[in-house]
């Protein structure tokens, strides 16, 4: 999400990292201390000792029943739909991301700067929105539910649906991700391959997939953890089954309307643990892309 | 034809694919992005005035429809400059400093954005709720934060938290501290600087960045939905009431107070992309400026 905004901006060069080689620059702004500290409070207060709660409630269990709470059959099956449903629609925003940037980077078309500006639209549209009006379109009496149903095909409140409504969610994050990449992309190259005889799939296969894939594979997995943690837009289309269409956010909520503040805190603190390893993963991929752009 | 122009139709060639292909490839991203980006809005418009303008303006004076709009933006109201006060603060001690722990730092202020929606409401319920670390001593005191608005504003600032920072970062990052450097060095103190200097700088990023964060706050939905209680005209805020009219099937009002939204994340996208199309141009202007004059625009 970070945008166009920030990445195109010129960086500074050789005099500014002299300046900071030689420790003269930490000396000179002034708000170092006030800055960083009312940061780090802040983060403590909003964000880390909220959290903390999380695992100290979680203590209040013993191991048993931590591991009856976190793999009871209907849990179970919650990680399977969310996790199966978030890889297909990630995999599916990958291919189609992938197309939507090359085309937006690409080639010229009348409208393009519409469709460009309306790939951010899931950012920025309230997900219970998005949750009730692809519900609309896409229940027995919609556009396209209207299309499918003589065929046998129910999308809405089956995990048919909840992949469209992952899919809607997670499309911004591919395109924005290999965007700026496939916009710096030297041409020299692709230049070179076809003058050395390659064919134009050829060159798309080893000279330009290669370069993008650091980016694709960032988009994929931001796209995959934003899905695994998306409640607003998934409960309106999903029908909720318990072991069918239930995903596990929606577990938590339940067993927090049952009063089961463990069992829930449980199932949040397995979320917790996966979304962190998916963040630390994705940091890596960052880190990686810059280092490939940076060689 | 002449010999150098076949030359250049060969190469154009050679780095973009032949008409068909192209027009085959744009056909099939724009028929991706109608299903999956027009069709849903237009879904909502539709809705919405299925029974007509006079059905659905009744829907949006609904005394309950407007205490959700008030409630929504008051929630924005305090959630969006606490965010900012943060992103601006944190953004000149990464960007501005070099420190141990820094990585570490950018890391945790991410990681709501990780955060399963559902688990950022959760947490609050855990340290304010009723069977919560403060719960004995707030309902001893008689305030109340889950289920009520404070813990809504608490739950929204948690998913909203990192969007200045993470807008601001990078862009001051790049820009460096020369000229905030300078200006010290001239005699200007902290605050001036920052003003007069840095902010300048900054002021499309920022912008950029509370734009993206008040429709977050605006159209948060899980973590609001965990401490809110749905209490009708209360604490609900607009995707809250959207939730309740839909599950009562008044698909008309709840598609009208959706409608409202839809238009938010609209001029979002509208203000977002004329910043960007600015920034653009400023760029552009700089880099056509002679080489021996780079930073002057």
């Amino acid at each position: 999400m970070s945008g166009a905004v920030s990445s195109a901006l010129p960086s500074s060069g050789a005099p500014l990292s002299r300046v900071n080689r030689a420790g003269g620059a930490r000396r000179v702004l002034p708000g170092f201390h006030i800055t960083l500290g009312f940061s780090i409070f802040y983060l403590c207060l909003i964000v880390l000792i909220p959290l903390s709660a999380l695992v100290f409630k979680t203590f209040t269990l013993s191991w048993e029943q931590f591991w009856v709470a976190v793999t009871s059959p209907r849990v179970m099956a919650s990680y399977r739909l969310t996790f199966g449903a978030s890889l297909i629609a990630a995999l599916v925003n990958a291919v189609f991301g992938l197309l939507v940037a090359w085309v937006l980077v690409r080639y010229k078309f009348p409208g393009k700067r519409i469709v460009d500006a309306l790939v951010d639209l899931p950012f920025a549209l309230p997900t219970a929105v998005a949750g009730i009006s692809l519900t609309a379109l896409l229940a027995g009496n919609g556009w396209i539910g209207q299309l499918l149903e003589p065929h046998g095909i129910k999308l809405a409140f089956t995990p048919a649906g909840i992949v469209i409504a992952l899919i809607f969610i997670g499309l911004p994050f591919v395109v924005r991700t290999v965007q700026p990449v496939l916009e710096d992309a030297e041409k020299e190259l692709e230049e070179a391959a076809t003058s050395l005889g390659a064919t134009r799939l050829q060159t798309f296969t080893k000279v330009i997939f290669p370069s993008i894939a650091p980016a694709l594979l960032t988009g994929f997995a931001m796209a995959f953890a934003r899905a695994i943690g998306e409640y607003g837009s998934v409960i309106f289309i999903a029908g909720n089954m318990p072991m069918i269409s239930e995903i596990t956010p929606l577990i938590i909520i339940g067993k927090l309307e049952q009063y089961d503040f463990a069992g829930a805190t449980a199932v949040a603190l397995v979320m917790l643990v996966i979304s962190f390893i998916l963040l630390l993963v994705i940091n890596g991929l960052q880190a990686w892309q810059r280092r490939r752009a940076g060689a | 034809m002449s010999a150098p122009s076949k030359i250049i139709r060969r190469a154009q060639a050679g780095t973009t694919e032949s008409v068909w292909v192209r027009w085959l490839l744009i056909a099939i991203a724009l028929a991706f992005m109608f299903l999956f980006l027009v069709l849903p809005l237009a879904a909502v418009a539709t809705e919405a005035l299925r029974k007509g303008v006079g059905a659905y303006l009744e829907a949006l004076k609904e005394p309950d429809a407007w205490s959700a709009i008030r409630l929504t933006l008051i929630t924005a109201a305090i959630s969006v400059p606490l965010n900012l006060v943060f992103g601006v603060a944190a953004a000149w001690a990464i960007a501005k400093f070099e420190f141990r722990g820094k990585a570490f730092l950018t890391t945790l202020v991410d990681l709501p954005f990780a955060v399963s929606p559902v688990v950022a409401g959760l947490i609050y319920v855990l340290v304010f709720g009723a069977q919560g670390w403060f719960g004995p001593w707030l309902a001893e005191h008689d305030i109340k934060i889950i289920f009520a608005v404070p813990g809504i504003v608490l739950a929204t600032v948690f998913v909203t938290f990192p969007f200045i920072a993470r807008e601001l970062v990078p862009l001051m990052q790049a820009q460096g501290t020369d000229e905030e450097q300078a200006a010290i060095v001239l005699g200007a103190t902290g605050w001036q600087t920052f003003w007069r200097v840095t902010l300048p700088n900054i002021k499309w990023g920022l912008l950029y960045g509370v734009i993206l964060c008040n429709a977050r706050a605006m159209g948060e939905f899980g973590a609001v939905s965990v401490v809110s209680g749905h209490i009708r005209g209360q604490t609900n805020t607009m995707p809250l009431h959207v939730e309740v009219l839909y599950n009562e099937y008044q698909s008309v009002a709840a598609f009208a107070v959706a409608s409202l939204l839809a238009i938010l994340a609209l001029v979002t996208l509208v203000i977002k992309s004329v910043i960007e199309w600015r920034h653009e141009r400023e760029m552009k202007a700089i880099a056509e400026l002679p080489p021996e004059r780079p930073t002057q625009a």
